[in-house]
């Protein structure tokens, strides 16, 4: 359990993270999720008293990371990949972690073995792939058995093969559990391992509530229809009542009336139809559009949401139905 | 808490896993012994074309010790690398994240370096003392003689207490490439230019490696009243030393990883 109250950083005059307040609990994957520059790593050396917070406290177990006794055994954290010294070896690099936490020696080999690192245990990492240095982080944040775990950004890098390795990870850490706290700035790769959210945008807290709620809020079902006569659709849904709206390409797109409904009143008006399809719109919208006034580096033409709405067009087959899928 | 024998036992395995520990001593040890011989040799050929007064205040022991100022920089080197490697790789996030304990963890990591530097140090010093006056020949020092022990054991102690100033240095600056583009030229050139140029001569006398080399003297030198004794120079590159480690420390204590 990881107890945030009020945490706060400034870098200067700059405000990094802003009273966050939230806690993360066990036996779940909690994914923090923010834009890049929202402040999530920067909360995560918080937590392990790498910065110094302005203000606020964060408490692991009701303790200060500093009170913690052999803190690699209570919290192993994958920061970083690439900061380890190229120099040493993989082994090497485990072993000074180990000891310096009484942790058995015996413990390194297993965890090599974990991540798949056992046959390059005594390469440098100098030349290890990021992929490879992914797995020695995770090695490293795995070797005292630890009850809660920090995840910063672990899929980057990664291959399809070790993206679908972690999530299977974080997913078995969590069911044994143990407190599992993942950053990353893709909704579409949280939806897949979270069960918690917590979103940040600019340093403060925009969501923290579990990842079904977040479906049930966020997702809006609509109706999208397209007709070679857009005009008398339009007309023809007028007189229903039916609000619709119109979004480039000559498509409508509707909003709480079911696509049977619809259909039904374009054959009796003898509507030509080239298109009639439930939509669903992403998280990954959703979270655009929870974070899109607080996202710090801003490409600069046009509006962020409508553009990313626009390179949407064939959503169904996205991440979407994959979530439909694992809620099912 | 971090307790300190497992932090020691981890510094000590981070020490000798990495090439550059091998590297630089090594490079300390061969420099400081190979310059001092060849300084001994051109001394011994030159000898009888030294006035009187220069053969009377020779000083065999500080001659093999001449090495010194190029090995030096190798130590130096060493005392950089073991704590600015942390830096460059961003391995001393993961380090504070196993000992968050930072006065622990600086000092345990000071002290496993000091201690190795210490050994190399006084190997390094004795070897150069006897190849030095091995090359001497009839105008050699004996390990016996008044003041010869003290200046030896003092050469290993001078080499370790210029890699703990550096190691010091380098907490403070948190950068290899800052450290050493300090260190070096004021050790190579500043530091000599301030103590070899008369109207800079007494400050420069107060700079840590002037003030410590003082302990490698057997006979004084002419003309050149020195203000301190062998211990006393060392005591003042002590001085310098511990100020150093102040700062270093309080940078660490202070600042995000």
């Amino acid at each position: 359990m990881i107890e945030l109250e009020g945490l706060t950083k400034y870098y200067g005059d700059t405000l990094a993270v802003d009273h966050l307040t939230f806690t993360v609990r066990p036996g779940m994957v909690t994914g923090f999720l923010g834009p890049n520059g929202a402040g999530k790593s920067t909360t995560m050396r918080m937590m392990l008293d790498l910065d110094h917070p302005t203000e606020g406290t964060v408490r692991i177990d009701g303790k200060h990371y500093r009170q913690l006794n052999d803190p690699l055994t209570y919290i192993g954290a994958l920061l970083d990949a690439k900061a380890v010294h190229g120099g040493r070896s993989a082994v090497n690099h485990l072993l000074c972690l180990a000891q310096s936490n009484g942790i058995p020696r015996e413990r390194v080999g297993e965890v090599l073995d974990t991540v798949g690192l056992t046959s390059v245990a005594d390469k440098r990492s100098k030349g290890f792939s990021l992929g490879m240095s992914q797995r020695l982080g995770i090695a490293a944040a795995l070797l005292g058995d630890p009850k809660i775990l920090l995840f910063d950004e672990p899929v980057n890098g990664l291959d399809p093969e070790g993206i679908h390795w972690i999530r299977n990870l974080m997913k078995n850490l969590a069911a044994q559990g143990r407190t599992v706290f993942v950053s990353s700035h893709l909704m579409s790769e949280m939806a897949l391992t979270a069960e918690h959210l917590v979103v940040i945008g600019q340093g403060r807290l925009m969501a923290d509530m579990s990842m079904a709620e977040f479906i049930q809020q966020n997702s809006r079902s609509y109706v999208r229809m397209r007709s070679p006569e857009p005009e008398r659709l339009l007309d023809v849904l007028h007189v229903e009542g039916i609000e619709a709206v119109a979004v480039g390409n000559g498509s409508l797109e509707i909003d709480g009336v079911p696509a049977d409904e619809l259909g039904g009143l374009a054959a009796r008006h003898q509507l030509v139809l080239h298109e009639l399809s439930p939509q669903r719109a992403s998280l990954e919208e959703a979270f655009m559009r929870l974070t899109a006034e607080s996202v710090e580096y801003h490409a600069h033409d046009g509006e962020p949401v409508a553009a990313y709405a626009g390179t949407q067009e064939p959503a169904p087959s996205g991440w979407g139905a994959d979530w439909q899928k694992k809620g099912s | 808490m971090a307790e300190v024998p497992r932090v020691l036992r981890s510094e000590w395995t981070k020490i000798k896993s990495v090439r550059s520990t091998m590297w630089t001593l090594g490079t300390a040890v061969l420099v400081t012994i190979a310059l001092g011989m060849l300084i001994c040799t051109l001394v011994r050929v030159d000898f009888g074309s030294k006035s009187i007064n220069q053969q009377i205040t020779f000083d065999p022991t500080n001659v093999s010790f001449t090495g010194m100022t190029l090995g030096q920089l190798a130590m130096i080197v060493f005392g950089v690398l073991v704590v600015a490697n942390e830096y460059s790789s961003g391995m001393i996030r993961t380090s504070l994240a196993a000992v968050p304990q930072r006065a622990t963890f600086l000092f345990c990591k000071l002290l496993v370096a000091t201690a190795l530097v210490l050994v190399v140090g006084l190997v390094t010093s004795f070897a150069a003392f006897f190849a030095g006056q091995a090359v001497l020949g009839e105008h050699r020092a004996y390990l016996s003689d008044p003041g010869v022990l003290r200046a030896v054991i003092g050469g290993g102690l001078y080499m370790t207490l210029i890699a703990l100033f550096s190691m010091a240095v380098a907490s403070m600056l948190r950068s290899a490439m800052l450290s050493l583009g300090v260190l070096m030229p004021f050790f190579f050139l500043i530091s000599s230019i301030l103590g070899n140029v008369s109207a800079t001569r007494k400050l420069g006398r107060y700079l840590p490696d002037q003030a410590g080399q003082k302990i490698m003297q057997v006979i004084a030198p002419v003309n050149d009243p020195v203000p301190y004794g062998p211990w006393g120079g060392l005591a003042i590159m002590m001085g310098w030393t511990a100020v150093a480690l102040a700062g270093g420390f309080l940078v660490l204590k202070k600042r995000d990883a």
